[in-house]
């Protein structure tokens, strides 16, 4: 079966900067697939290349099997992007914003304000509608950029870090909404440098570094992609008791509640580490 | 104070770390300084254009033919024959400063009158009334050339010979007791008489130069103001509103473009583009709203102009909402074009101030275009701005129809605003790669 979205080969210089040299992966539906990478991997070029925002050097995007041809190509529709930047106007009413974003896409009258009500209820903002966005707190202008990129009912989710700089609450509704579009049978491309939310959230994790993915495949996988088992042997009750913490939010240090830590999968590979700030 | 200091070094840091902008701050003044000052020197007076003026005689006598033989041959003067219907209608549509109507009569009535024989005769001299200076300058040279022909006729031509005699007669024959000035004009009359006698061919001469006292003035002149109609009169704000209406439209287009050049750093950009709209659409979208905001701005400032300053439309309302119009699209089209060129909002910023002031100026938004050497009035119709300002003035105070007020003016406007489209879609950077 086609992927609702495949990449292959994209390569993207800047100048002298090589941001991408061959990166390539799938999106299926009902799955959600982690781009997990340090800053300047080249997550956001992988994204605006797959919207056609950037030309790509070489390489090849397929929206269900066809690549988009264009600026209008109605086939862009599928495509929903939330950008990594709030890309809002403040000083308009989250009702108006989305009334402009759909209208880019073509959406207009009951079926605009209907496809509204929906993303507002997803995000949690149905009662905040008639608010100007300057009035919002981050976690609740992160929602509603991720509520403008839905509004067109798109096929394949592009999220270039939709949690940035937001409140735990906020980031558990924001998971929320995306189970529940996975649940939908959405295709969803999320891009992280947290490892932990594409150990939480993710299908399947792509792992990137200086422009080149680096390893591919589920949560277990990967895992197995280290020497050797790391961390203390837990027996069956310990790992409940991890994996319950974890639920909530809670790390246990030196353990992993029974799966495989990125955090070590991507030092092993890549021999440095996922974030400078550790 | 070291941190008042350490502002100090802070800010001219800044300052001087956009080089671009500080060649703008010093090259703007120098430009616009030195601009005026040529347009206000002998420079510019030296080079600047024969003013041109119609002349219609409706007399033909030979006075008034020397007349216009005189003002023909003045250095200054660019002259044309018309009829007076012609002539109006040239200094109601600017093609002329100023138009002199000779009337029937003229010649004979102003040797009669230089003598005190009769009431003068009445020249109308039609003028341009946002060209005073100019018009001031006709006057003066009309004046010369009819005070010289008319004496020289009344003390060397046949006529005047005619007009002395009867003169003579009538002051001798006046029954009002006389007056030392009246002995004088009897006593000149009977030199004039004399000496003309005595002199074959009856050339000035001398006496052209002179003025004999208690000689009437040859003629009266009237001037009329041409404007719409007869009876409306000129308002000089009707001017000064087109020129920085123009100005404050392309102000306002320069925010625009620059908040798109920001808009184009952001996320919002990333929406648009990542939506199945294209390029064109999207200039064409942001030009329309540009130019919208602009006719806010330009039509309250009219508004204003209209209601406190008296400034009327006096020709076609339908194409004075035909120029604001294109020169609104004119102008956003013109505020996508610089963010299309620029690359960052303040280095547009900059350059664009400069360009925009220099087009307003050209374009004789500052000072009318007719001040300008004839060069550059010819040069500056290049600009869209000297159309706008043009075709405002046309259709406001002198009361233009649409067809030939307002509709040349709005298709240059419009070509504008589609070249300057064109080159925007064509330039701007879509992409970062
Ligand atoms: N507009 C640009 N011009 C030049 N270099 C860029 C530009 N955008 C990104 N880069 C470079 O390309 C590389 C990948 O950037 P990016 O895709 O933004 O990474 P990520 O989103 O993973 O943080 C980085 O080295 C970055 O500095
Ligand atoms: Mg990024």
């Amino acid at each position: 079966m086609t992927p609702a979205l495949e990449v292959s080969g994209l390569r993207k210089s800047y100048g002298a900067v090589a941001a991408l040299s061959g990166v390539s992966f799938r999106v299926g539906e009902g799955t959600i697939v982690g781009l997990l990478g340090p800053n300047g991997a080249g997550k956001t070029t992988t994204v605006s290349i797959i919207c056609s925002l950037l030309p790509a050097d070489g390489g090849e995007v397929l929206v269900d099997g066809a690549p988009l041809a264009g600026d209008t190509d109605r086939a862009k529709g599928r495509l929903g992007l939330v950008p990594q930047e709030l890309a809002l106007y403040d000083e308009l009413t989250a009702d108006d914003n989305l009334r402009f974003f759909g209208a880019l896409q073509g959406l207009e009258g009951a079926r605009l304000s209907s496809r509204i009500d929906d993303v507002l209820r997803l995000a949690g903002l149905a009662d905040r509608r008639r608010d100007r966005v300057r009035t919002f707190s981050g976690g609740m202008k992160r929602r509603l950029n991720l509520a403008a990129g839905l509004l067109h009912d798109p096929k394949v989710l592009l999220l270039d870090e939709p949690t940035a700089g937001v409140d735990p609450q906020s980031r558990n509704a924001i998971f929320e909404s995306l189970e529940a579009l996975r649940a939908a049978g959405k295709a969803i491309l999320y891009t992280t440098h947290y490892m932990e939310e594409a150990e939480r959230l993710c299908d399947r994790v792509v792992i990137v570094d200086h422009g080149r993915v680096v390893a591919n495949g589920t949560a277990e996988e990967l895992g197995r992609l280290l020497p050797a088992a790391s961390g203390p042997e837990l027996d069956a009750e310990a790992r409940a008791a991890v994996a319950l913490l974890s639920a909530r939010g809670i790390a246990v240090p030196g353990v992993d509640g029974g799966k495989p830590r990125l955090e070590e999968v991507f030092l092993h590979l890549t021999g440095h580490a996922l974030r400078d700030d550790r | 104070m070291k941190q008042a200091l350490a502002i100090v070094r802070h800010e001219l840091k800044l300052f001087l770390s956009d080089p671009r902008s500080v060649v703008v701050g010093i090259v703007t003044p120098i430009l616009l300084a030195t601009f005026f000052g040529f347009l206000f020197s002998g420079q510019g007076r030296h080079e600047a254009a024969k003013i041109p003026v119609l002349v219609a005689d409706a007399d033909g006598s030979a006075v008034s033919s020397a007349v216009v033989a005189g003002l023909a041959a003045d250095p200054l003067l660019a002259v044309t024959q018309a009829t007076e219907a012609a002539a109006r209608e040239a200094v109601r549509k600017g093609k002329a400063v100023a138009a002199v109507v000779l009337p029937v009569g003229f010649g004979e009535g102003s040797v009669r009158a230089f003598f005190g024989a009769s009431k003068a005769p009445e020249i109308v001299l039609l003028v341009d009334p946002s060209r005073a200076t100019e018009a001031g300058l006709v006057r003066g040279l009309l004046s010369e050339k009819v005070f010289r022909e008319s004496s020289r006729e009344a003390f060397g031509g046949s006529s005047g010979t005619t007009v002395l005699q009867e003169s003579l007669r009538n002051l001798e024959a006046d029954p009002a007791p006389a007056t030392p000035e009246r002995e004088t004009l009897e006593q000149l009359l009977r030199d004039v008489t004399r000496w003309k006698e005595s002199t074959t061919g009856g050339q000035g001469g001398a006496a052209t130069q002179t003025r004999g006292p208690g000689s009437a003035a040859p003629f009266t002149l009237k001037e009329e103001p041409v404007t719409a109609r007869r009876g409306v009169t000129y308002n000089s704000y009707a001017h000064s509103f087109a020129g920085m209406g123009i100005q404050f439209l392309l102000f306002v287009a320069l925010d625009f473009g620059i908040a798109f050049l920001l808009e184009r750093q952001g996320g919002i950009w990333k929406r648009l583009r990542a939506a199945p709209l294209s390029r064109s659409s999207l200039l064409a979208g942001k030009a329309t709203a540009g130019a919208l905001v602009g006719l806010i701005s330009v039509g309250a400032t009219f508004a204003f102009g209209i209601v406190v300053l008296g400034v009327r439309i006096q020709g076609s309302i339908p194409g004075f909402l035909l120029i604001l119009v294109s020169s609104a699209l004119m102008a956003s089209s013109f505020g996508l074009l610089l963010a299309a060129l620029g690359k960052t909002p303040g280095a547009t910023r900059g350059l664009s101030i400069l360009a925009i002031l220099l087009l307003v100026m050209l374009g004789g938004g500052w000072v009318p275009a007719f001040v300008f050497p004839e060069w550059l009035r010819t040069a500056t119709l290049v600009l869209p701005t000297r159309w706008a300002i043009d075709g405002l003035d046309a259709v406001t105070w002198r009361g233009a129809g649409l067809v030939a007020g307002a509709l040349p003016a709005a298709a240059v406007l419009f070509g504008y605003a589609a070249l300057f489209l064109l080159v925007a879609r064509l330039r701007f950077r879509w992409t970062d790669g």
